[in-house]
């Protein structure tokens, strides 16, 4: 039996591992995948109904899914990054499949963590989800704290057959001079829901996403929630396209943001390409100080006149009412601020179950310090 | 400005002495040269038209930046407070229940009271008073987000009673509670009234009848 998977990882990074929702102990995991700079630490936990291996081994086991899979959502020239990702000579990350009918009940975790300075972080990602199928997974994405800068770049190919299910949950925290940039592409199929949930409160260079996600199927659903607090001297530039290209298909896309110094773009787009389609999108931004900036970007697009498509953006500096509120019952103003913005932030809208709010919850709790 | 202290008794201590205070809301004066004074144990019921400064005067007192003392002096407890921050003065022992409070996304009446009351450790009061004004079901919502202008109004007397005040400061109580829950307030507000309190009414004294908990101080 392979040994305790806490064993192989520097005591060190213990800490940032679990500030991103990452379980040492594999207890109240499915699975794990943890990759230290390129290396894979192997976990000592095997699941059922679940594969979970690296990429390369994945192309050697099954040769085939390269020419059906890969580069296929997300184009090798979309930028310069992803053609630095397409060149890149190691090939690393992860390749998740869910079998057929499989429901796992806990959620799966990875890690990607960079761990040497000004390492160039590349991955690429795979994620089948057969028919019926149904999961949580947990990103947990990182830089330890003695590393200053580094970039990570990180491909990710999602497919959800019929009837799927995935939740997908990204947690984000990365040191002060650390460029990241995910490309994410899904396809979602009849019946399936795609959910992602993004958060992050640390400071970050520059943080820039904007996955694209194609509801294919009828009544496929794509759900995208950000929360964001960006500290001074941080970008972050998130956003998601839905494509509804599937009968009722149907696609929300939430982002609450947070302005503490640091620069905010709030992106969303939504394309309405078939009849009876329903979408919304919703930008908040909150501004603390006068220092950062929020620019909310809404597009709305319909190419179908039976299309129901809506959207609200606000942006605002935080609530004198709401803090002199809350100072009335005895709470100073530094604690009103942060319960305001925690508040805000509220994980509730993420919608996921118990155990992974509890993870998520942990990351919020560290706002007080971070404001 | 005129004011008709409704009903008063000098009990032993000084809670509050408000001399000569004049308040300036975005550049016009509300409050000129105001003196007041209030007693432990004593309640004091304010009436007058709407405009004439009822809620400027709790909000001085209790501190809102937006509500400048341009003249005069607050004192709590002999202390001068004309300057203290809002929370300073909550953690004296000042309480208010809001006219119109503000409703606040993601922060539950649960997550509010539990920290107003592990302020003063009274854990256990929550469940009292909650069941006393009838909120057990609004504590898990957030706070007042959505909530009817009763249900408002019956979270802010709890919040008060929570932090079990020196000086309870309540701002038209009764506006929008219907007749039922007239009492039930009007009970919880008796609570108040055990100590030093300020309340105003912008009805004619004969609309507080049903209120029994203030008909029976007045």
């Amino acid at each position: 039996m392979p040994g305790l998977l806490k064993e192989k990882i520097d005591v060190r990074d213990y800490a940032k591992l679990q500030q991103v929702g990452f379980d040492l102990e594999e207890k109240e995991r499915s699975a794990t995948f943890t990759l230290m700079n390129h290396d894979e630490v192997k976990a000592r936990k095997k699941a059922t109904g679940v594969e979970l291996i690296s990429i390369a081994a994945a192309i050697k086991k099954y040769p085939e899914i390269e020419k059906k899979y890969l580069w296929k959502l997300v184009k090798k020239d979309k930028d310069d990054y992803t053609r630095s990702a397409a060149e890149a000579e190691k090939l690393a990350g992860y390749f998740i499949r869910v079998k057929k009918g499989h429901k796992a009940i806990l959620p799966l975790q990875a890690c990607f963590f960079i761990k040497a300075e000004r390492f160039k972080q590349m991955v690429h990602n795979l994620i089948i989800m057969e028919e019926g199928s149904s999961i949580n997974i947990i990103n947990g994405c990182a830089s330890a704290d003695y590393v200053k800068a580094g970039m990570h770049i990180g491909v990710t190919e999602i497919y959800l057959e019929s009837d799927s299910y995935l939740s997908y949950t990204m947690i984000h925290d990365w040191s002060e001079e650390v460029e990241v940039r995910p490309r994410t592409g899904i396809q979602v199929e009849d019946n399936a829901t795609f959910i992602s949930n993004y958060i992050t409160i640390k400071r970050s260079k520059i943080t820039q996403t904007a996955p694209y996600c194609h509801l294919k199927g009828k009544n496929a659903t794509g759900i995208f929630n950000s929360l964001i607090y960006a500290p001074e001297n941080s970008l972050y530039d998130v956003g998601a396209t839905v494509l509804l290209d599937g009968k009722n298909s149907r696609a929300e896309v939430v982002s609450r943001t947070i302005s503490g110094g640091g620069e905010v773009i709030a992106r969303g787009q939504l394309i309405g390409k078939r009849k009876d389609i329903k979408a919304h999108l919703e930008c908040s931004g909150m501004l603390l100080n006068d220092r950062g900036y929020i620019q909310a970007i809404p597009i709305l697009e319909a190419r179908h006149p039976d299309v129901n498509m809506s959207h609200e953006a606000s942006v605002g500096k935080i609530a004198e009412d709401e803090i002199y509120y809350l100072m009335a019952r005895g709470i100073p103003e530094e604690k009103a601020i942060s319960l305001i913005v925690r508040g805000f932030l509220d994980t509730k809208i993420l919608g996921l179950p118990a155990f992974l709010e509890k993870e998520v919850e942990k990351t919020m709790d560290m706002l007080e310090n971070a404001i | 400005m005129r004011y008709n202290i409704v009903y008063s008794f000098f009990g032993r201590c000084t809670i509050l002495e408000i001399k000569s205070l004049s308040v300036e809301v975005e550049g016009k004066t509300i409050l000129q040269d105001f003196n007041l004074h209030v007693s432990d144990g004593e309640t004091v019921i304010l009436f007058g038209p709407n405009g004439v400064g009822k809620s400027t005067l709790f909000m001085a007192i209790m501190g809102f930046p937006k509500y400048k003392v341009k003249k005069g002096k607050i004192i709590f407890m002999g202390k001068d407070i004309t300057h203290l921050p809002v929370s300073e003065r909550a953690e004296m022992g000042i309480g208010m229940s809001f006219q119109r409070p503000p409703s606040i996304r993601g922060i539950k009446l649960q997550g509010i009271s539990e920290l107003i009351s592990s302020a003063k450790g009274n854990g256990k009061n929550i469940e009292y008073y909650s069941h006393l004004l009838k909120l057990e079901n609004l504590l898990n919502r957030d706070i007042n987000l959505g909530f009817s202008g009763g249900e408002m109004k019956r979270a802010e007397i709890y919040q008060l009673l929570l932090q079990n005040p020196l000086l309870s400061l309540i701002d038209e109580p009764e506006s929008g509670v219907d007749i039922e829950n007239l009492s039930v307030l009007g009970r919880a507000i008796k609570n108040c009234c055990i100590k030093a309190t300020i309340c105003t009414n912008g009805k004619m004294p004969v609309l507080l009848l049903p209120i029994p908990g203030l008909f029976s101080i007045i």
